[in-house]
């Protein structure tokens, strides 16, 4: 649809350098720790931008692909000594599998009905892991303390490994959504969410195209599921599986705007430091005036900035232009 | 075996009518103005605070405060609908999805800070105990609460097909443009479907809080369910959320009791996705 102008390379270059140099400069292991997450939510943002943005499919269970690529991988070191590199790609395809066991049923689904199908399949995932005794039921999987360094995926001395492991995830994720939404495939995507019905009279099938959106939307978000395991060192369903995550996941791709590569990361760059400063600030007394202050942003957002501030962005340079 | 079974049905019944009550409100707004309400749990946690305060600060037991909830919340109602779900009205589909879903985390946290995230109960309300039959268990408050639940579902019913107002909200959920051009405000009819969505939830706040612990987050489950039974029952359709209400309770008591009790609400939400797979349009849906 749209080709790379050079312009956009330019700021391609200088955000990335801003990435790379900023845990250089900013020591702070706090500051690191919110870009980290940051960059995991924007992947997820991404990752939920082209099954919800492109195709169509607003999903509000994300978290349930994020909870089983967290869980994957860590059963696996746990009871096998798997490798978690392995681990996140079996993750990754276990969580595809799954997506295309629920998704197939609901391919007809659409717009509210699919949001509260994912809502109840988040659900019933978390209830379920939630008294699977084998993967530690409500007390979760603790991940055993390996030897640091990039093969184990762990690192116990500086957070500056994990940072960049995430910045490449996020870069890979977005390198994916690129070509998916350039390709022919974007188009049938965006057709499909236009009008259904008209997509599928086209032609186009309908099905199965939704079918590699969901699933590759699960594969990504996975992906980020490994990595939180493997960076928190501690994983039960409360932390990875809870519907509020699978709200943040959305409410970043509409804050910066659903459908276009970029979206997310702005929306997640606008929105985890926000949520985690309050947070730190506000919500360790437990007074919920950091959810307070959260909800209330939700709501704003979706009053006046629903389309989100990509398009505003992109906007002010058709009109400079 | 087959006491206790008897049981468990007679539990199933009393938390469906519960359920029946709470999804009436939401299936109103739903079929109305197509907007998913995530915060109608919230509302049904106000109507349960309230009541909880007017008895601990009045004295007012929560079957007189009825009318108290059902007057705020549909003050509430409409205020929401005026300075929020409206201004979404015309926009993007996902704004609406993810509006109420800001409101709601606003409400509760608000709770939280204002009355902490304590779990409490009303001490001594006027309905209390059970009544023996036979052998079967049957709670009192619970059962008021049922046969509250089946006046006001009749009532709104009724007054869906026989009052003026009424068939214009009907209109306006067949056909928003046609009840437009026949001369009914149809901006009236939202707000007044979203006051009045609040205003039933509110009611079964009031009669939830006579046995059930009231807390900020109370809201979180009941209203997923409250999805399941509308989405079940055919979104905008009373008749439908009234029988799927019911169905809920008795496939949630029944599950629990033949599977596992920790799976009941896994069984539920199993129930809505293999519902809107073979019928999307739910059992009483058009």
């Amino acid at each position: 649809m749209q080709n790379i102008t050079f312009k956009q390379t330019f700021y391609g270059i200088i955000a990335l350098i801003l990435a790379i140099v900023f845990p250089l400069i900013i020591a702070n292991t706090a500051a690191q720790h919110v870009v980290i997450l940051f960059f995991m939510f924007g992947m997820m943002g991404v990752a939920w931008n082209i099954m919800g943005g492109y195709a169509g499919m607003f999903s509000f269970g994300q978290v349930a692909f994020f909870g089983i690529g967290a869980y994957t991988s860590s059963f696996l070191l746990i009871a096998y000594q798997v490798n978690p590199w392995i681990g996140l790609i079996i993750g990754g395809l276990v969580a595809a599998l799954v997506a295309a066991a629920i998704g197939y049923p609901c391919s007809d689904l659409r717009g509210h009905y699919f949001a509260i199908a994912s809502i109840a399949f988040g659900e019933i995932v978390r209830i379920h892991f939630n008294n699977w005794k084998l993967i530690g039921a409500a007390e979760g999987l603790s991940l055993p303390m390996l030897d640091e360094g990039f093969k184990n995926f762990m690192f116990h001395s500086s957070k500056l490994p994990y940072y960049y492991i995430m910045l490449a995830f996020l870069i890979i994720s977005l390198i994916v959504c690129y070509l998916i939404s350039t390709s022919k495939m974007g188009y049938y995507f965006r057709a499909i969410k236009e009008g259904h019905d008209v997509a599928k009279v086209l032609g186009i099938n309908v099905v199965w195209y939704r079918l590699i959106a969901i699933m590759v939307s699960a594969f990504l978000t996975a992906m980020a599921g490994t990595f939180y395991a493997q960076y928190v060192l501690y994983i039960d369903p409360e932390s990875v599986m809870l519907l509020p995550i699978s709200i943040q996941i959305v409410l970043i791709s509409m804050l910066g705007g659903a459908g276009s590569v970029m979206g997310p990361v702005i929306g997640a760059l606008i929105l985890i430091p926000i949520s985690e400063v309050t947070r730190m600030w506000l919500g360790y007394k437990g007074t919920g005036i950091d959810m307070i202050i959260y909800g209330f942003l939700i709501t704003l957002i979706s009053v006046y900035q629903p389309k989100g501030v990509w398009g505003l962005f992109s906007n002010i340079g058709k009109r400079a232009k | 075996m087959g006491e206790q079974l008897l049981q468990q049905i007679v539990n199933g019944l009393l938390i469906g009518f519960m359920y029946a009550l709470i999804a009436i409100g939401l299936t109103l707004i739903w079929g109305v103005m197509n907007i998913v309400n995530f915060a109608h749990g919230d509302f049904l946690m106000v109507g349960m605070f309230t009541s909880f305060w007017l008895y601990t600060l009045y004295g007012v037991d929560p079957l007189f405060s009825i009318p108290v909830c059902t007057a705020l919340l549909f003050v509430m109602g409409l205020l929401i609908y005026r300075f929020v779900v409206s201004k979404v009205m015309s926009g993007p589909i996902l704004a609406q999805l993810v509006v109420t879903f800001g409101v709601s985390i606003f409400i509760a946290n608000l709770a939280v800070y204002l009355w902490t995230p304590d779990f409490r109960l009303i001490a001594k309300p006027l309905l209390s105990g059970t009544w023996d039959i036979g052998g079967i268990q049957l709670s009192i408050p619970k059962t008021v609460a049922s046969i509250g639940s089946v006046i006001i579902s009749l009532f709104v019913f009724l007054f869906l097909k026989k009052a003026k107002t009424g068939k214009a909200i009907l209109a306006t959920e067949m056909d928003r443009e046609a009840a437009l051009l026949m001369g009914i405000n149809t901006e009236r009819i939202n707000s007044l479907s979203f006051g009045m969505g609040a205003a039933l939830v509110g009611i079964a706040g009031a009669f939830l809080s006579t046995y059930y612990y009231i807390y900020p987050q109370v809201g979180g489950s009941f209203g997923l369910i409250a999805f399941v039974v509308v989405a079940l029952g055919g979104f905008g359709s009373i008749e439908g959320a009234f029988i799927a209400g019911i169905l809920v309770g008795l496939v949630q008591t029944l599950g629990g009791f033949f599977f596992d009790p920790a799976y009941k609400y896994a069984i539920v939400f199993m129930i809505y996705l293999i519902t809107v797979w073979i019928r999307p349009q739910g059992l009483l849906g058009w």
